[in-house]
């Protein structure tokens, strides 16, 4: 497939606005212009794009509510607090192509006639801060940005605002809490964020991913666009691939390629031939997969009728060396960590469910304690403001379900307590 | 207290944002650029800079892992050992980093040279185990090319 969304990739020189022109960018601006914003929104509903942040929302929809709502000033988010783990994929955007996401922010902008935009980037992505910076600047002497875009009266401004360290502002209320400059806690829901989003006006937040589709989607039109991937899920999709495959990264691949072609096609298989165990296909926060159930479409729709979710599109892969109760036991660290802290179930009950992993996994698990886990797990999930409860409840409940005999060896006492590292 | 530069820096920041406040997060990034570290002294500047109560701002920069309420060693180490990146041994980086230098996770070392911290995926996930040092991000990590990129921190 050609390579749009990495599209220069591989020129040095990717993040210079000169370079990006030379290799057919900005053109869509002009064009989104000239049409009106109604016009856009009607576009991007044409060409069916969900949004790329992991949740797979119609992006139209959310933007039709926000233009929809008559309050103003209106703001446009960028979710660039990429920190689902395994997740990498917007990083190639942000570094190597930021003109892309900048295109496609201004013309969402002008659909929602939104007049401020801010990237919330993740804190972990210095150099990434500095790029976009840098290509904002460029932006606005090209009179792409400003109080009169190329002369046509249109108003968008845009600038970078680090996060610091917190998963949790992946979720959108949480972004826009941090954004106003508190702790990064969820808000419920409703009022939504298009209606009453960043300082209480109508605020679409939108993945990285997602606003740099809006550029294709203008230039080539929703009828070949929604060509591309699954009829009911299209576009093209970046997957990034991490663990135990040979040639791990970023693809950008047709949405709804199978889970199976992108770990032994794409990614050239495992390392050594060794057996595939398990895979984890939308982040860490996605329902795990046993080496039998990888006959799947990678795109939102199809993975969720098969008892996963294609969250971030990060697969990680484990081969048969892996002892995914050790995995299990990371991530809800991970989860602990990051953890708001404001619901009692999330806050009380992941660490909980931690601690009982780890005497698990350090040999002194007792017979009840799998038991005690599913209980736990149930009650979190479906008892908190955000998702991250029940993503960690989630892994806990499907790690069980499929590799029960995991925990319980390690219960039995029969494996050994070697850390975790690639096989010699 | 604020240094003039770093008061004029929030200043500039916070005149992008249509309500003062949210300028807190940048203000705080400015202030840590300039001291390695947010002292209680700085947060009270600040919060009297924005405008905005003091033990709100103290609430906001402790929820944040990226902000450091003690002084730091003279690079920081942030190693992640999340999944991807403990599937490729970052866990016996952590403990070499320990052997080598004597530094312990949110430690520094005896010499000031080092603080480590342990982050939690930094999204470089295909080229695992990975680190930050500073704003600099090293991939591909092993037990013998970690060495030799410490050893460019002196």
């Amino acid at each position: 497939m050609e390579k749009y969304l990495l599209r220069n990739i591989d020129n040095p020189a990717s993040a210079d606005i000169a370079e990006y022109i030379k290799a057919g960018g900005y053109k869509a601006l002009p064009k989104a212009l000239g049409m009106s914003p109604a016009e856009v929104i009607a576009e991007v509903k044409a060409s069916g794009l969900r949004g790329r942040g992991g949740a797979g929302f119609p992006t139209s929809m959310k933007w039709s509510f926000a233009a929809a709502d008559p309050k103003k000033p209106k703001y446009l988010l960028c979710n660039a607090d990429e920190g689902e783990p395994g997740t990498f994929k917007d990083r190639p955007i942000l570094e190597k192509n930021p003109h892309l996401l900048i295109e496609g922010m201004i013309i969402s902008g002008f659909a929602l006639q939104a007049e401020y935009g801010y990237i919330y980037l993740r804190g972990e992505y210095p150099k990434a801060k500095d790029i976009l910076e840098a290509a904002i600047a460029q932006a606005y002497e090209k009179n792409f940005l400003g109080d009169n875009i190329l002369g046509k009266g249109i108003r968008f401004h845009l600038s970078v605002h680090q996060g610091a360290g917190a998963y949790i502002c992946g979720e959108e209320t949480a972004l826009i809490e941090s954004l106003e400059g508190r702790r990064g806690q969820p808000r419920i829901k409703p009022p939504f964020p298009v209606n009453e989003g960043y300082l209480a006006k109508p605020t679409v937040v939108n993945n990285v991913e997602t606003l740099a589709n809006i550029p294709l989607i203008i230039e080539i039109g929703a009828a070949e666009y929604a060509k591309i991937g699954s009829a009911d899920c299209p576009g093209p999709k970046l997957y990034c691939v991490s663990g135990h495959v040979k040639r791990p990264g970023v693809y950008e691949l047709p949405m709804g390629v199978t889970l199976r072609e992108i770990i032994y096609t794409h990614c050239g298989g495992i390392p050594g031939d060794r057996k595939l165990k398990a895979v984890m296909p939308g982040g860490i926060s996605t329902p795990i997969l046993p080496a039998d159930r990888i006959d799947c479409l990678m795109d939102f729709p199809s993975m969720a009728k098969h008892g996963s979710m294609l969250g971030s599109g990060a697969v990680m892969v484990f081969d048969e060396t892996v002892d995914l109760a050790k995995v299990c036991l990371r991530a809800m660290k991970f989860f602990e960590h990051e953890s708001c802290g404001k619901c009692t179930p999330c806050r009380e009950g992941v660490g909980w469910m931690r601690s009982i992993l780890e005497r698990i996994c350090s040999g002194l698990g007792r017979a009840e304690d799998i038991e005690l886990l599913m209980e736990v797990s149930a009650n979190i999930a479906g008892k908190t403001f955000c998702p991250l409860g029940d993503g960690a409840a989630m892994v806990v409940q499907n790690f069980i379900k499929n590799f029960r005999d995991e925990f319980e060896s390690h219960i039995a006492g029969a494996k050994n307590n070697e850390k975790v590292g690639p096989a010699a | 207290m604020l240094s003039d530069r770093a008061a004029a820096e929030i200043s500039r920041i916070s005149a992008k944002y249509q309500d003062a406040r949210s300028g807190l997060l940048p203000a705080l990034y400015v202030v840590q650029k300039e001291d390695g570290w947010l002292s209680p002294s700085a947060l009270t500047a600040v919060s009297e800079m924005l405008n905005v109560p003091a033990a709100t701002v103290k609430g906001v920069a402790t929820f944040y892992a990226m902000f450091r309420h003690k002084p730091m060693g003279r690079h920081l180490v942030q190693l992640c050992t999340n999944v991807a990146c403990m599937l490729m041994g970052a866990e016996r980086l952590v403990d070499l980093l320990k052997e080598k230098y004597g530094v312990e996770p949110n430690g520094t070392s005896a010499d000031g040279r080092f603080s480590l911290v342990i982050m939690e995926c930094i999204g470089a996930c295909a080229t695992a185990p990975a680190m930050l040092v500073d704003a600099d991000f090293h991939e591909d990590l092993n037990e013998k090319n970690i060495l030799e990129i410490l050893e460019k921190y002196r």
